[in-house]
This record gives C-alpha cells, structure tokens and sequence, in this order.
C-alpha cells in the first residue's frame, strides 16, 4: 500500500487566502447595525419607544442565558418566567426593606443574581438524569409555584396588590438613561454568552444536544457542563427580574404570566438553535410586534402559540437557517478522501507507552443471552489488533465494555496498572481512549471543524468562569485546538470541507471526521468500530495505510471489521470472537489458516 | 385527630383529586404507549371535560345523559387533533423531542381559547346526581368512580378484546407490530381518541369539585404528571397509585399547613423521587443502543 501525499485539488477551495478576517468582520457587522440602531434611538424616537426598546434589551438579557440552555445544549427550560420573578421580587423586597433591612440597590442586584443562579440550579437538576419532557415539566410547575408564592406571601411581596420597585439614581432614573443602562447589561450579556457558545463549552453543549453518545465517548459529561450554565443562565434571568421590575416600577404576580416564558421560548426557536444572532433577533422581533397588532392583544398568548407550533413543524432551522447563506454554496460532487497519514505525526505527537490495555474474565449478559461469556483480550500500544468473528458474537459489546457503555457483571478492564471504572463512559477520553462508531455520531448543525475540535474537549485549560469573562487562556486553547483540528483534518484528507456543515457530507467523509475528531485526544488506544463500512476500495486502501500510520505513532488500535483483506493486510494480532468468547487469538498470519476461524467465519 | 371534622374531609379530597390525577395520568399513558409522546395536552382534556360539561348542561340547558356524551365525544376529538397537529408531524425525529413543543403550542391554543371565549373566572358545573352530603358527597366520590370504571373497562379491554391486545402489542414494540400487520396508525389515532375521553371523563366527573375553570388544565398537566414520573412511563397502575398518594399527600398539607406550602411540598418531592429514582417506583430501566 502506498502512503498518499498529494494535496487534493477538489474545487473546494473557493476561499481567498486572508478571508478568515473578513469572515470575522462580516460576522460582526450584524451586530455593530443593531448597536447603531439601539444607538440613534434615543434621537428618532419618543419615551414610549425607550420602554419598548429597554424591554427587548431587558428581555435578551434573559434570553441570552435561556440560549445557551435551550439553543445550544438543547434543555426545553419552558417556566423561565419563574426565575425573571424571583429576581424582580428579590430586588424589589431587599430595596424596600420589608423583611431585612433596606439594602443598597447594587447589592440586591448581587443578591438577585446568587438567588437566580441557585434557583436556575435547582430547576435545572432533573435534566442531568432524566428525559427531556421532566425537565420541561419541573420548570413548568416550578412557574406555577412561584405565582402562587407570590401571590400568598403577603407580607414579603405584597400578594396581589404588589410591591414597590426600586427606582435607579441619576442619570439612570429617566426613560433614556435606564434604556442606556439596561443595552450596556444586555450588550455584556451577548459578549458572555458569545464567549461561552464560541468555546469547547458552547461546542459540548451542542454536542450533548445532538449526539450525547459521541459526548460521553469525548468525556464530555453532562453535569460538569450543563451545571454552570444553569447557574449562568439563571444568574442573567434574576438580573434580567431586576431591572424588569424597575421597568415596571410596581411588581405583581399578574406582570409574569406564562405568555412570557413562551415569548423567551419562541424567541430562541424562531432565531434558531445553536445561533447567537438569530434569537437576539428573534427577541426584539418579539418584543415589538405587539405594538403593531394592538387590536389582537387579547389574543397575544393563542397567537405566540400559533407562531410555535408553525415554527416546530415548519422551519425548525428559524431565522439562523435562513440567514446562513454560507452552507447555501453547492459542494463538488466529485470529491475524494486524501488523507496523508505523513502528516499525523503533528496531531498524534505522543510518548510511545508500553502499556497494554486489557479485559480479564468480562462476563456481561443481556437478560439470558451471555453477550460476553469471560472474555479475555490484550491491546498492545503501537499495534493494530483486529477484533473479528460472526454477526452477534459480540465485537461491538467488547468495544462498548472498553469505552464504558455497558457495565459488565463480572470482570475487569485495564489500561496498564490502572482499572477503569466500569459504566463511566466519559470519564474514558481523560484516560486517552477514544473511539469512532458505526453509525458515525457527529453533529449535524455544526461544521466540520467544530465537530473535531469536539474531540478535544476535555484537554481545554480554560475554566467556566475564564471563557465566559475571554480571560487569555480561553483564546489559546481556541487557537490550540482549532491548529490541532486543522492538523487532524489535514491528516485524514477532508481539510477542504472543514467550514461546511457536517450534516452535507457524504457517509464516507462522516467516518473519517469521527476518526479525525479521535485523534485530537492525541489517544493511547483508539477503537474503530467497523470504519470501513460503506467506504469503496479505493477508500478502504487508504483507510487502511491511514490506521497504518495511527499505530506508528504510538497508539493501539483495537478494530472491529468485517472486511478481512482489511483485517488481514494491517492487522499485527487478531482475536476472532464467536459467541462472546475467544475462538482463537494470534499473529495475523496464524488466524488466517486457523482451521476454526475458516470454518466458522472466513469460509474456505 | 378528630375524625369527623379532620381525617375524613382529607381523605374525601385527597381521594377525590387524587383520582383525578390518576386518571389524568392514564390519559398522559395511553398517548405515550402507542406513540411514545407525552402531550401537554392531556392537562387540557380534564380542563375541558369540566368546562364542556357546564357549558353543554348549564348554559345550554341540555340533559345530563346528552351532555355527557358530547363532553366525551367532543374530548376525544380533540385527543385525534392532537396526534394529528401535534404528534404526527414530529414522530419521524422523536430524538430531537419536538413534540415537547408542538403538544405545548396546541395545548396553549386550547387553554388560550377557551378563556377568552369561555371565561377567564371559574364558573360553575352541574350537580349532578344530587347524591349524598359532607364528605361523602357526590363531587367528592364521583371522581373516585370514574377512576375505577376506567380502570376496570382498561383492564378488560386488553384482555379480552382484539383492539386491546393490539394497543398492548403496540405498545410493547411498536416495529414488530407493525411487521405483523398491525394497523399502528390507526391504532395510535384510535389511542388518543381514548385518552381524550378518558381525560374528558377525569374533567367531568371531578367538574363539581375543581369547577369550570380554564386554569385547571394547567394545574392538571403538572399534578396529573407527577404520578405518571413517579409510577415510571406507560405504568397504570403506577399512576393510580401515585395519584392518590399525590392527592392525600396534598390535600393533607393543605388542611395542616396551608396550601402553597403543600404546593412547594408536592414539587420538592418530584424532583428529589425523580432524582433518586429516574425511572420511577414502579418503572423499569431499558438497555440504551449505542
């Protein structure tokens, strides 16, 4: 097999040398107008335009945290309104000192804002273990409980009749002035939230929304990264409660009906999921709408549920879909994977270890059936070992054992003196385990580039707290993985498609992503579970000198194949597997005469 | 504790919203068993079996057998119009859980709807029957009723009729149901049919209790979700179960310590059982496909 090194010349390459600033640039330019108009308001317009643009401003700081937990990592928080009401009372009950008090305006602003994030904390707790619609549920009858509060407390809030809210010093306390105030919050409130969606948190939110199997693989782990923007997220509504409330100037339960969450809702959904731009749009789309259909407010609620139920079946993309005129640009129909393993060297860079990884004595049964009876295999670093035998007997449950989906009853895996925790699945990416699978697990809406940079996630510097406020660390792990993604890219052959959508590519091209996004863990053992599948011969060559070149560097690679010229052509050891044990186990060269092993699988 | 005057009106009422619950959690249960969706509509349903029911026999002064009928017929239509707006649409990409949002939207629709053609206050529904007093009155027994008919004719419908085993083999896996020439859609149509009359039923019978109020659909939705969570997906007798343990539980807190506190009670308790037990009580893990 020969080692391919030509640069591929697919007609992709439409992009100037340079244009990654323009790119910048034309990306920022949506924003830079809707500051300027936000900007030359005050001069065009009366006081009552100030109240409905402070309103959008008030409410995309609130949506600008939903977004992340609603548009990026996909949790349906539907009862948001409930934290928007904590803040305002908190603010509003601290400054009038009727329980403690009276409390400085700054200081019941931090106080909404810890009671925000604690409380978007609590609500948010059910969607790290359950299904979708039970967090929709617990925030729906947190809602519903927080009105109540509300309306029963009569000596904190004021029940029915309300409360007074705090009123702002000058130069803050006129239309104008608070309208400034409230688009500076607003303004730090999309530069956080870009920070975080345009960073290895905002890629693995995404990931948990669209492929929460390959997440685990790339140890991506829900709790450690839905927690803070939870925390986030309810943190920007409490502030968003407080300056909603001095909007107000008077708090009641009747200002934060249901409609409003669906408003915060349909704003995300209308921009579009996983977009910034697009549900800021979508917010001050919104916000002023009603005051165009005035003789429709009755019917306000019944017709923002129109609009979510037409967006939901209609145009699931939203706006975001619509103003992405990049992925609008036809790809070459004639393209080729041309990867140049000479170049894997950069991305894999790694100590050839000596540690083998292996499985003692795995026993795991599925109700009666023993999918793996005492399974014993070893995984020699720097080597390619093929894992073969019959449909059923037990290949990909091995690989899923490895990687920690399934917790088997008896046995052990080992990587050197280590053993894994058996059933953790994302805790395998820290131990240098990455896999691909057989049905390629990629996120669709994002591209190329960002699915493999996904694949590095768990080696990111940068805290929570670090990205969210662009401390320095955050802009070089972006650098450092984007080059080392490029570098993957460039290694397995698609580095041309790397700004496409990956939902545009061909199922071939989706296998060598998943690839190149494992190696971005620079991985001690790599699994390929079936990477040949659906790939033509010319492919399958290169794949071959590709997973060649992987084990050179110093990684082990476990494959799972069904292709036995693959197999047999790169394969140093072989284990054949036939009802969950080991048929027969050797050098490559052994298993393909093994008398067995022909009969029972390769055939004569 | 005196008898008469604390124990017996708890558990009166605890029983008495307690099946409502309950059967609200079997209509979420048997949208879910053919379809694998859990609508927001189903909250809505028991609203509506309350409001249609005063609406029919008060204001239209119809006969109470007459406008029970059309209450039910008139709720399982609406049950088909959710599968066909709202569940059939989305049912291709049931991973991205679109339905959360479309069963949502046409819930908010109904609920919107009738306040402001209905009303946005709490009117009243029919006396019934007129039958009994204190707590053994009507409004507090006749939900407690309803959800035991429901539960016997369930029963029996799956074990000794054609269309009752086939929601079970549905509901048990729908592919090879399929494969055996199983008509699934008609049959998923058929099963929102019934959970509307079923939710309708709930409505209607608890009417004298919780009134004609669009409000209740709400309260429903979350209330009638609780003991379908803590039962596990798809479980009747879970349901039934944890509705009137819901509605004791409840109405206990709200004659000892008031109600906002029961409110707050019954939420910290779902999350924390949901949190220690995700599967719910009765429920049983599944195999995840990798």
């Amino acid at each position: 097999m020969t080692v391919e090194t030509t640069t591929s010349v697919t007609g992709l390459r439409n992009r100037p040398f340079g244009a990654a600033r323009s790119e910048r640039w034309s990306q920022l330019a949506p924003y830079a107008a809707l500051a300027a108009i936000a900007a030359v308001l005050p001069w065009i317009g009366n006081e009552y335009w100030a109240v409905i643009g402070t309103r959008a401003a008030i409410y995309w700081v609130l949506v600008a945290g939903l977004n992340l937990i609603v548009g990026f990592a996909g949790q349906l928080a539907i009862g948001y309104v409930a934290l928007l009401t904590l803040g305002a009372y908190t603010t509003s009950v601290l400054v009038a000192g009727n329980v403690i008090p009276a409390v400085p305006l700054p200081l019941a602003f931090g106080a909404a804002t810890v009671i925000g994030a604690v409380f978007g904390l609590v609500v948010g707790l059910p969607a790290l273990r359950l299904r979708t619609f039970y967090f929709a549920m617990s925030t729906l009858g947190f809602a519903t409980i927080v009105t109540q509060i509300a309306l029963a407390w009569k000596s904190v809030t004021g029940g029915g009749i309300g409360i007074v809210a705090p009123e702002f010093p000058a130069p803050f306390n006129t239309p104008w002035g608070f309208y400034g105030f409230c688009l500076i919050v607003a303004a730090i409130a999309t530069w956080m939230s870009a920070n975080v969606a345009h960073s290895r948190f905002g890629r693995a939110l995404v990931a948990i929304r669209d492929a929460e199997v390959a997440a685990e693989a790339n140890g991506i782990s829900k709790v450690q990264f839905l927690v803070p923007v939870f925390l986030l997220g309810g943190a920007m509504a409490g502030i968003a409660g407080g300056l909603f409330a001095t909007l107000q100037t008077y708090v009641t339960p009747d200002a934060f009906t249901f409609d409003l969450s669906v408003l915060f809702f349909i704003a995300i959904l209308i921009g579009g999921r996983g977009s910034i731009l697009g549900p800021l749009l979508g917010t001050i789309l919104l916000t002023i709408l009603p005051e165009f259909a005035a003789p429709l407010a009755a019917w306000s609620t019944f017709l923002y549920a129109v609009l979510l139920l037409v967006i939901v079946l209609a145009v699931p993309g939203g706006i975001a879909d619509l103003i992405d005129f990049k992925n609008r640009r036809p790809l070459t129909d004639a393209r080729e994977i041309q990867p140049q393993p000479a170049l894997l060297s950069r991305v894999i860079a790694r100590q050839p270890g000596s540690q083998p990884l292996s499985l003692r004595n795995v026993v795991l049964a599925f109700g009666g059936v023993r999918a793996l009876d005492g399974l014993d295999l070893d995984v020699q670093p720097g080597r390619v070992h093929g894992l073969i035998g019959p449909n059923g007997s037990g290949k990909t449950t091995a690989l899923n054992v490895i990687s920690g989906y399934y917790a088997p009853q008896n046995g052990s895996v080992a990587l050197g003196g280590a053993t894994l925790e058996l059933g953790h699945p994302e805790s395998r990416a820290s131990h240098g385990i990455a896999r691909t699978f057989q049905t390629p697990r990629i996120v669709g809406e994002a591209s190329v580039l960002e699915n493999v940079m996904i694949g590095a996630t768990v080696t990111g510097r940068a805290t929570f707290l670090e990205t969210l406020l662009a401390l320095p660390r955050r802009a070089t792990d972006e650098r450092v993985l984007k080059a080392k993604a490029t570098a993957a890219l460039t290694a397995v052959g698609l580095e041309t498609l790397a700004d496409i959508r990956a939902n545009r590519l061909q199922h071939s091209e989706l296998r060598f992503v998943e690839i190149a996004r494992a190696l971005m863990l620079s991985p001690a053992f790599l699994l390929l579970d079936e990477p040949a599948a659906g790939l033509s011969a010319d492919e399958i060559d290169r794949l071959g000198s590709l997973i060649t070149e992987i084990s050179r560097q110093g990684t082990g690679v476990l494959l799972v194949e069904h292709h036995a010229d693959l197999i047999f052509a790169i394969c140093e050891r072989v284990t054949v597997l036939n009802l969950g044990r080991v048929l027969a186990e050797g050098a490559a060269a052994e298993i393909r005469v093994h008398k067995e092993v022909v009969s029972a699988y390769l055939g004569a | 504790m005196d008898f008469g005057a604390t124990l017996l009106p708890i558990l009166a009422s605890g029983l008495a919203v307690g099946a409502i619950y309950a059967l609200i959690g079997v209509t979420y249960n048997t949208m879910y068993s053919t379809s694998r969706v859990m609508s927001f509509t189903s909250g809505q349903l028991g609203m509506l079996g309350g409001v249609l029911g005063s609406l029919f026999i008060l204001r239209l002064g119809m006969p109470l057998i007459v406008g029970f009928v059309l209450t039910i017929m008139a709720c399982a239509i609406v049950g088909v119009v959710t599968e066909f707006i709202a569940v059939r649409p989305v049912l291709k990409s049931l991973d991205q859980h679109l339905y959360v949002l479309s069963t949502l939207a046409l819930a908010l629709m109904i609920q919107q709807f009738t306040a402001i053609e209905w009303s946005t206050e709490p009117q009243p529904f029919p006396r019934l029957f007129g039958l009994g007093s204190g707590s053994f009155d009507e409004k507090f027994w006749l939900p407690v009723a309803a959800c035991a008919f429901t539960i016997g004719a369930l029963e029996l419908m799956q074990r000794h009729t054609l269309v009752g085993r086939a929601f079970l083999a549905v509901s048990e896996d729908n592919f090879a149901a399929r494969s055996l020439g199983l008509p699934e859609r008609n049959l998923r149509i058929a099963s929102y049919a019934l959970a509307g009359a079923i939710g309708g039923l709930a409505g209607f019978a608890g009417g004298e209790l919780m009134l004609a109020f669009f409000a209740n659909g709400g309260q429903y939705n979350f209330y009638g979700f609780v003991p379908v969570a803590l039962g596990g997906l798809g479980n009747n007798r879970g349901s039934i179960v944890g509705g009137l343990a819901l509605g004791l539980f409840q109405q206990a807190a709200n004659f000892l310590v008031g109600g906002v506190f029961a409110s707050v009670a019954v939420f910290i308790a779902f999350i924390i059982v949901l949190l220690a037990a995700p599967q719910g009580l009765f429920g049983t893990s599944t195999a995840r496909r990798v």
